[in-house]
């Protein structure tokens, strides 16, 4: 008994470590002051001077949509990649593709970042909103592709035979059948596209140019140039964001899970 | 500086692997697992910057961390902008994504494996010792490929909390792309840290191909 104690003290403390820096971040946003220093009074003017800076908001904006925009063509593509991976026949091809995928997976964000600014500009390209939004479609291919194989694998051979042999076209067979069975995975792959996309500062440092802006980059040069209290308001607002998201997640996990236990029971 | 860039990523994998192994074991072993699991991943959804950004407000000359010692009665010190703060910060970010790894294989662990080990006289050490570590010691490794590549190339880091003295292969990258132009050096240290990224990988992937042939065999 006392050593099941002693580790839960030891989660406690590491959740504390954990969440210290966000609450402490959120806490000086409503502080009086000008600095992270020396908490002073409640107020809500830094969330106000946020709100009433359009240049802010465009940013904000700015990254919504390039998150929203990628994380949905990645989907598309990777969901459709995921499905030319499934019916790939040779093994030796489908690993060789899949380590590929891996490979984009793991591999640091400057290298990333860093090709994707002499692709750019060895097409001549202009750098800016439109290479942002390819580099992020591209670095969010490879998790949706892996989101979606495995669902793909659960789906069993013979639920596509039975559609067939009922007399169902490719087309009825994707649509009715693959699609709903990996919706989850789908799904899924959405999120943590989307995730990737609002967390990405280095490729989208290497690749945005001088007119376009994600917050990572702005909250990079303000926090270069010292300490802002409207940055504090904003993380308050991006935590807000991150919760809804999990929450989102965190649900689409859940229904998946309940559906496999349910599986499971049958099987039984 | 290479050299100096695989030692901070190996001290920083190594303080995260300190912290984050305890924290995954006891994890497996708390009621409403996919609840703490959550509370784990949700800071990985605050972007990094404001994370950074946030440890400059803690560890400032005037930050929390120095009104802390203050008021036990220490001096404040120089934390920002020092080495040990660069490492602390990098643990900081990358714990989660140690943690999720070593506490998924930890969950795929037959727990029929630790009861035989108990009942054959096993002590708890030794139990965790011959059984649990070298069963989970697949997590471990995808674990360590998620800190060590992603630690040699935080550049964004050296500079905000760094203070420009740390200079890792990222942070040299970086310079060479955006600042002096120098593409050609840029891509030549970019090639180096692709070596390094295949040496890890190599080193950390052969326990996942044995687990595959397991796999087939049943």
């Amino acid at each position: 008994m006392r050593k099941f104690k002693w580790s839960n003290l030891y989660l406690i403390l590491t959740f504390i470590v954990l969440y210290l820096p966000i609450g402490y971040l959120i806490l000086y946003s409503f502080s009086e002051g000008e600095r992270m220093t020396n908490y002073r009074g409640f107020t809500w003017r830094h969330y106000q001077e946020l709100f009433a800076d359009p240049r802010m908001i465009q940013i904000v904006l700015d990254t919504l949509i390039v998150a929203l925009l990628s994380a949905l063509i990645a989907t598309i593509i990777g969901t459709l990649g995921a499905l030319a991976i499934n019916n790939t026949t040779r093994p030796s091809m489908r690993n060789t593709i899949l380590s590929l995928n891996n490979i984009l997976m793991v591999s640091p964000d400057v290298i990333i970042g860093a090709s994707f600014l002499i692709f750019f500009t060895a097409l001549r390209l202009p750098l800016g909103f439109t290479s942002v939004l390819l580099s992020h479609i591209a670095f969010s291919i490879p998790i949706v592709v892996l989101m979606v194989l495995p669902k793909l694998r659960e789906l069993s051979g013979s639920l596509i035979d039975a559609a067939r042999d009922i007399g169902a076209s490719n087309v009825q067979v994707l649509k009715d059948v693959i699609i709903p069975f990996i919706t989850p995975g789908i799904f899924a792959g959405f999120f943590m596209a989307m995730t990737y996309s609002l967390d990405d500062f280095a490729v989208t440092f290497f690749v945005t140019g001088n007119g376009f802006e994600t917050l990572s980059v702005e909250i990079y040069a303000r926090a270069r140039q010292g300490i802002s209290l409207e940055i504090n308001a904003l993380s308050g607002i991006m935590f807000l964001f991150a919760l809804v998201l999990v929450v989102g997640y965190y649900f689409v996990q859940q229904g998946q899970s309940a559906r496999k236990t349910k599986k499971r029971g049958v099987t039984r | 500086m290479t050299f100096n860039s695989v030692w901070y990523a190996l001290l920083i994998t190594a303080a995260t692997l300190l912290v984050s192994y305890p924290a995954a074991y006891f994890l497996h072993y708390t009621k409403h697992k996919q609840l703490w699991l959550l509370l784990i991943i949700m800071p990985t959804w605050i972007n990094l910057l404001l994370k950074a950004y946030a440890f400059i407000g803690i560890l400032g000359k005037h930050g929390a961390l120095n009104n802390l010692l203050g008021a036990m009665g220490m001096a404040p010190h120089q934390f920002l902008f020092t080495d040990a703060a660069f490492i602390l910060v990098a643990a900081y970010i990358e714990i989660p994504f140690m943690i999720l790894p070593i506490f998924n294989a930890i969950e795929e662990l037959n727990e029929g494996l630790v009861n035989a080990s108990k009942d054959l006289g096993a002590s708890g050490w030794q139990t965790f010792t011959k059984v649990v570590f070298p069963l989970s010691l697949s997590g471990v490794k995808s674990g360590v490929q998620a800190v060590f590549i992603p630690s040699l190339s935080l550049f964004m880091l050296t500079r905000l909390i760094g203070g420009n003295r740390v200079i890792t292969l990222g942070t040299a990258i970086e310079e060479h792309f955006l600042t002096t132009m120098n593409w050609g050096m840029g891509s030549t240290i970019g090639v180096v840290l692709i070596v390094a990224m295949v040496i890890i990988m190599l080193l950390t992937s052969e326990r996942q191909h044995r687990k595959g042939r397991v796999i087939h065999r049943a």
